[in-house]
């Protein structure tokens, strides 16, 4: 089981920002590469969200097989902002449903360079376990979404090249940056992803996947995006289709509610006991 | 519907429940838990006289009533448990697995009721696990466990978490009636009392302290436990039956894992006097994961553990984990139905006497849950531990309903 809460991450970290761009075309002698640019892009739109301090959401998750069939999982999740570039953000996620799973929690304290924390709650028997964090490439709850498309957003854990400007997807309207970027770290299930992310609220509408064969494996949509608190752009349904076996995930969330004054001790392994 | 542990506590925690019109901080009921259907079929005829050969079903109903505060600062847990079986009258029992109250403040916790908690790490065995009764006889896993009436204060500190439990009174383990399977070559005496050190017999008031932190990839649990044993003895009556002996006792316990890469290295001991000569126990090993196997969605755990134990069981509660090793593979399907086998045996490496195991569960739509549970024990001979359960080799499935 793993990792919701990171999806805020992804979201702050996907990839490019549309001012950065604007910023360069102001500048006229000094030319970046191309992944100088795409570097720089990505840390800009990892700052430009960030300072939410923790938010809660709830959500469902739908998976389909390929023959269409419907499953769903109920969760809440919530995140604290760890302020420190350093550090990744702590999250804690509760199931909600099927009922066999009801009360089952996840904490996670994101590290940058050294492995993830992670703990799991067993409502059942109250167990507290440590878990490995070593199952990057593997199935999140069973949904076609892998844990590193949770755990695996910061900045520093990419390398990255600009690739073009073209419309949006998914909101053709609006100018998308188009960046590539290409996993660091170990055991990634990916050769490499790219993102296009809007010039104007430099926010990521869609993700194509690359396995390790570099055959296309998936492609994430992001929709209905809303801006809370008039700073922090969040989305509300994420469509993850994999090419490869027809299934898909969709991520529907509720309303979002951010700065519910969380801190550390909502986010330490003794606190798992206590929530169910 | 004996057994079902006296209400004082209840009624202290009856004062908490809010009325629907404190609309102030009205908080939330969360409403849920499940029904099932098992059928337990032994694949031997009976070893022991008065032992029934039918097929063992059960119908288990426990609905769980949990209330959160707004503020999440007030919680209270209400779960009841029953069990009706139609061939052992002591398999048909209840229990209130939790009935407390709990307070969550910025500095301390505190919890006042029945409660069940759990400490350590390893997997064949649960050795530093001490403050809930096993009811043992839901399975001889010994993983079930009957509500402990407590109080609680923890507190959560920069350095780890704290926790003090007083205990007024003591649960008596479950045991198999004359009819049932899985019990010893005596019937036990289910219809007396049991027998105590203490003179306050189960009214002594025992009292436990428990430290657990993480430091990078270890976790650790210190544990301290002073009063009556889990564990009994067991004195053979005039009429010939066994009754059991609970003596007191202190224990320290120790838990410790290592998480790093796919290994997770477990180590547990404890070190125990009272109720015969001082000893100490302990379990240790790993588990290694490999993830997507061969590039399916498949994640194969393979478990290796020892077991030792210094006792001497002429003296001290009989243990079979004793010179034992434990070896098991887990198999996550990592599906939709989040289907999951665990099959394993543990042998005792002196006399050869194994425990197989096999457990496999999926889920039905989305509120259904079927399971299987196979247990065979192998080449137990007359005078080792598990001897007298030679005949008791079963196949269960269980059917439940979640709501």
């Amino acid at each position: 089981m793993t990792h919701h809460a990171k999806l805020s991450t992804l979201l702050r970290s996907a990839v490019l920002s549309g001012c950065f761009i604007f910023s360069l075309a102001a500048l006229p002698a000094y030319a970046m590469s191309d992944e100088e640019k795409g570097y720089e892009i990505a840390k800009k739109s990892d700052l430009s969200d960030s300072g939410f301090k923790d938010h809660k959401v709830s959500m469902k998750m739908i998976l389909r097989n390929a023959q269409g069939q419907e499953t769903t999982r109920d969760m809440r999740f919530s995140v604290k902002e760890v302020p420190n570039m350093d550090k990744g953000d702590k999250s804690l996620i509760i199931f909600d449903a099927p009922a066999d799973i009801a009360g089952m929690a996840l904490l996670s304290h994101t590290n940058i360079l050294e492995a993830d924390h992670q703990w799991l709650l067993f409502p059942e028997s109250g167990k507290v376990a440590r878990i490995s964090s070593k199952n990057k490439s593997g199935s999140f709850a069973g949904s076609e979404f892998a844990f590193e498309d949770f755990t695996s957003q910061e900045l520093n854990k990419y390398k990255y090249k600009f690739l073009r400007q073209e419309a949006c997807p998914n909101v053709p309207s609006l100018t998308c940056d188009v960046v590539e970027r290409f996993p660091l770290y170990e055991r990634s299930g990916y050769s490499r992803q790219i993102g296009w992310t809007d010039t104007q609220d430099f926010q990521t509408r869609k993700i194509e996947f690359y396995d390790r064969k570099n055959d296309l494996l998936k492609t994430l949509d992001f929709l209905k995006y809303k801006k809370y608190d008039d700073k922090y752009w969040r989305v509300h349904l994420m469509k993850m289709d994999n090419h490869q076996t027809k299934k898909s995930t969709d991520l529907v969330y509720d309303a979002y509610s951010f700065d519910n004054g969380l801190d550390d001790k909502d986010f330490v392994k003794g606190v798992l006991g206590t929530l169910y | 519907m004996k057994r079902i542990l006296p209400l004082t506590c209840l009624a202290a925690l009856a004062a908490f429940i809010p009325s629907p019109h404190e609309s102030a901080q009205a908080g939330t009921w969360r409403i849920g838990g499940y029904t099932a259907l098992e059928a337990r079929a032994f694949t031997q005829d009976h070893k022991w006289a008065a032992q029934s050969d039918n097929l063992d079903l059960s119908l288990i109903v426990t609905p769980e009533f949990r209330y959160k505060s707004d503020d999440r600062t007030h919680r209270i847990n209400f779960i009841p448990y029953l069990r009706a079986n139609n061939v052992d009258a002591e398999r048909s029992h209840g229990d209130l697995r939790e009935a407390f109250y709990m307070y969550r403040g910025d500095e301390i916790e505190l919890l006042a009721g029945a409660n069940k908690v759990f400490w350590g790490v390893t997997e064949s065995q649960h050795l530093v696990n001490i403050i809930n009764q096993t009811d043992l006889i839901e399975d001889p896993d010994q993983e079930d466990y009957l509500g402990q009436p407590m109080v609680q204060i923890a507190s959560q500190r920069d350095w780890g978490k704290i926790s003090a439990y007083l205990m007024p009174y003591f649960r008596e383990r479950t045991l198999t009636g004359e009819d049932g399977r899985l019990r010893a070559a005596l019937p036990y005496d289910t219809q007396s009392n049991p027998t105590y050190e203490s003179s306050a017999e189960e009214w002594h008031t025992d009292m436990a302290l428990r430290y657990s932190h993480y430091i990078g990839d270890f976790d650790i649990g210190l544990s301290y436990f002073s009063g009556t044993s889990r564990e009994p003895t067991f004195n053979i009556t005039p009429r010939g039956e066994l009754r059991p002996h609970y003596g007191l006792i202190n224990q320290f316990g120790l838990d410790l894992q290592y998480t790093t890469e796919s290994w997770l290295w477990k180590f547990e001991a404890i070190g125990r006097e009272g109720m015969g000569d001082k000893f100490a126990a302990a379990v240790g090993g790993f588990e290694y994961s490999f993830y997507q196997l061969f590039e399916s969605d498949l994640d194969l755990g393979l478990l290796l553990e020892y077991q030792y134990d210094g006792r001497d069981t002429s003296k001290s509660p009989i243990t079979t984990a004793n010179n034992d090793i434990f070896a098991a593979a887990r198999l996550a399907f990592n599906d939709t139905q989040d289907s999951e086998i665990l099959a394993g045996f543990t042998i005792d490496h002196e006399t050869q006497d194994s425990f197989i195991n096999l457990e496999a569960e999926t889920r039905l739509g989305d509120n259904y849950q079927i399971e299987l549970r196979a247990r065979f024990i192998v080449g137990a001979d007359q005078g080792e531990d598990l001897y007298d359960f030679a005949r008791d080799d079963y196949i269960q499935l269980r059917l439940a309903r979640y709501f």
